[in-house]
């Protein structure tokens, strides 16, 4: 496709033989820095999903008074109090699902902090699972001090606060990724402007020889396009292969980590796609570029 | 067809190596450029086929004044102008068919048409069995050859030759000197530099000689010219 006949002999040149290995580095990088950003959002998506709509009430264990019967006193025993705090969270309205987390549970929970088999006198706290309705309609803080006036050692976790932070965390790295992207792609720009001037000082006796038999600017520049588009495209399909590589190495190793409290790193198809726009783009701004600094330069001649 | 209005050249900040050059040149005519080596013909030449701009002066070619034309105009009056260069200028990398070819295919032209277009004039030329071959394997005659042709495939209005004679011994250069005779009978325009003053004298055309950097029109020894 690319060996047709070139009136530049652009193909002796040892400076354009270097730009394909520089498109498959650039390509490399950016596609892995792309799938970051990508798998970062996917992640904070899942968080947001999971989380928000959702409170954990926790209700703390106190000394307790034998005989004592008022639910809503500190003496009074922690299932006592536990119910009580179901049945106003019940009767609250805008709360779709509340689910009382057994002890059992309570106790895998804490199993990789505390180890297997925990003392039966260790004081737990009980633990209640609020689903809200969507839209949240809900005052999470009105609800924690009714709640805490209610039931003595009543505490409402809003996980939307430390999710807030999550995900600010996960923005932060993604425009890090972004922003890396975005370097990879002016260094291939530079070098390509690089690559391209030179062919052009190079090849100026052949240039000028062009223009007087009547060459126009876009004809000159074709030829380097031409060229330049071979080159990014095998650079581009060796880049776009090995970070396909990497990029199910690193997704088969964090798969296979035991227990991981790591999310799941694999990429849907639909953004497995996103990824190859990646040499595509490379090679569409290698082109451009090629075609600007051609212009750029003959702008300069007679 | 070409028109010198007071025309000065000078290269950067250096002397002025052309100045208050001016003629006229008609249609069909035919002149010869001389003048010793280093007197400016090559300029004079590159001036006419828009490869330089003049520092100052006016110049007309086919009729349009070239100040008043954008870089993009320049092209299509380029291909108006075939030109001969005295080292050929042929691309290494190309074969003789490619390098004739260059002119049709720039402008365009159907690869078809180029093909038959090409392989015809070079069969004319005497390179029939040379088409595929690259300039390096070609001896000094036929890559001149291959190299007028190339000035000529897309018919030029004008042929500028700048010591077309140079690399080739006498009797190739006056068989040349025919051959641009010939061309000259069907209308085009021809400028032959060369400071071969005993070739020049054998043809009867006027002269355009250039000394210390201005030009005298000399009309051609013997009366008119042939």
């Amino acid at each position: 496709m690319f060996r047709q006949r070139s009136d530049l002999p652009l193909t002796r040149d040892l400076t354009g033989h270097y730009l394909a290995w520089i498109v498959a580095v650039m390509v490399y990088l950016g596609m892995l820095a792309l799938a970051v950003a990508l798998v970062l959002a996917d992640m904070a998506a899942r968080w947001e999903t999971g989380l928000v709509g959702s409170l954990t009430v926790q209700i703390a264990p106190m000394p307790e008074t034998p005989g004592t019967t008022g639910a809503g006193t500190a003496a009074a025993p922690l299932a006592a109090r536990t119910e009580l705090a179901l049945s106003l969270l019940r009767s609250t309205p805008g709360v779709e699902r509340v689910t009382a987390i057994s002890a059992t549970r309570a106790a895998e929970l804490l199993e990789p902090w505390l180890g297997g088999t925990l003392p039966a006198d260790l004081p737990l706290p009980a633990l209640i699972d609020v689903v809200l309705k969507r839209p949240v309609t809900v005052d999470v803080a009105e609800l924690a001090v009714r709640l805490g006036g209610a039931v003595p050692g009543a505490r409402v976790d809003d996980q939307a606060m430390w999710l807030a932070d999550l995900r600010a965390l996960a923005r932060l790295v993604q425009l890090v990724a972004f922003a890396i992207v975005a370097l990879v792609g002016s260094a291939c720009v530079i070098a390509v402007i690089f690559s391209v001037r030179a062919g052009l000082a190079i090849h100026h006796p052949v240039v000028e020889l062009l223009h007087i038999m009547g060459a126009t600017d876009r004809y000159v520049a074709r030829q380097f396009e031409v060229h330049v588009l071979g080159l990014a495209l095998r650079g581009a399909v060796g880049g776009a292969l090995l970070a396909l590589l990497t990029l199910y190495a690193v997704g088969h190793a964090a798969n296979g980590l035991r227990g991981a409290m790591l999310p799941t790193l694999s990429l849907p198809p639909a953004e497995l796609l996103l990824l190859v726009v990646v040499p595509l783009v490379a090679c569409l701004l290698a082109v451009m570029t090629t075609r600007w600094t051609v212009r750029h330069t003959l702008a300069a001649m007679p | 067809m070409i028109r010198f209005e007071n025309i000065g050249l000078r290269y950067g900040s250096g002397p002025e190596i052309l100045r208050d050059i001016s003629f006229m040149l008609a249609p069909g005519s035919f002149h010869f450029l001389t003048g010793a080596s280093g007197a400016g013909k090559s300029s004079l030449l590159r001036l006419i086929y828009l490869s330089l701009r003049p520092t100052r002066g006016s110049l007309t070619v086919f009729g349009q004044n070239i100040d008043d034309l954008s870089r993009d105009q320049l092209p299509a009056l380029r291909r108006k102008i075939g030109v001969v260069f005295q080292n050929f200028r042929l691309l290494d990398h190309l074969s003789a068919l490619d390098n004739v070819a260059l002119p049709l295919r720039m402008a365009g032209l159907a690869e078809a048409q180029v093909q038959d277009h090409v392989s015809e004039l070079l069969r004319w030329v005497g390179l029939g069995n040379h088409l595929d071959a690259k300039p390096p394997t070609l001896s000094g005659g036929q890559q001149q050859r291959v190299a007028i042709a190339r000035s000529v495939i897309n018919r030029p209005r004008l042929i500028l030759a700048d010591e077309p004679t140079g690399n080739v011994d006498d009797g190739i250069g006056m068989r040349l000197l025919y051959l641009f005779e010939e061309l000259n009978k069907l209308g085009t325009t021809m400028i032959i530099a060369t400071h071969n003053e005993g070739l020049v004298e054998q043809f009867r055309h006027p002269r355009l000689h250039l000394e210390n950097g201005t030009l005298t029109v000399i009309p051609p020894a013997g009366g008119s010219e042939g």
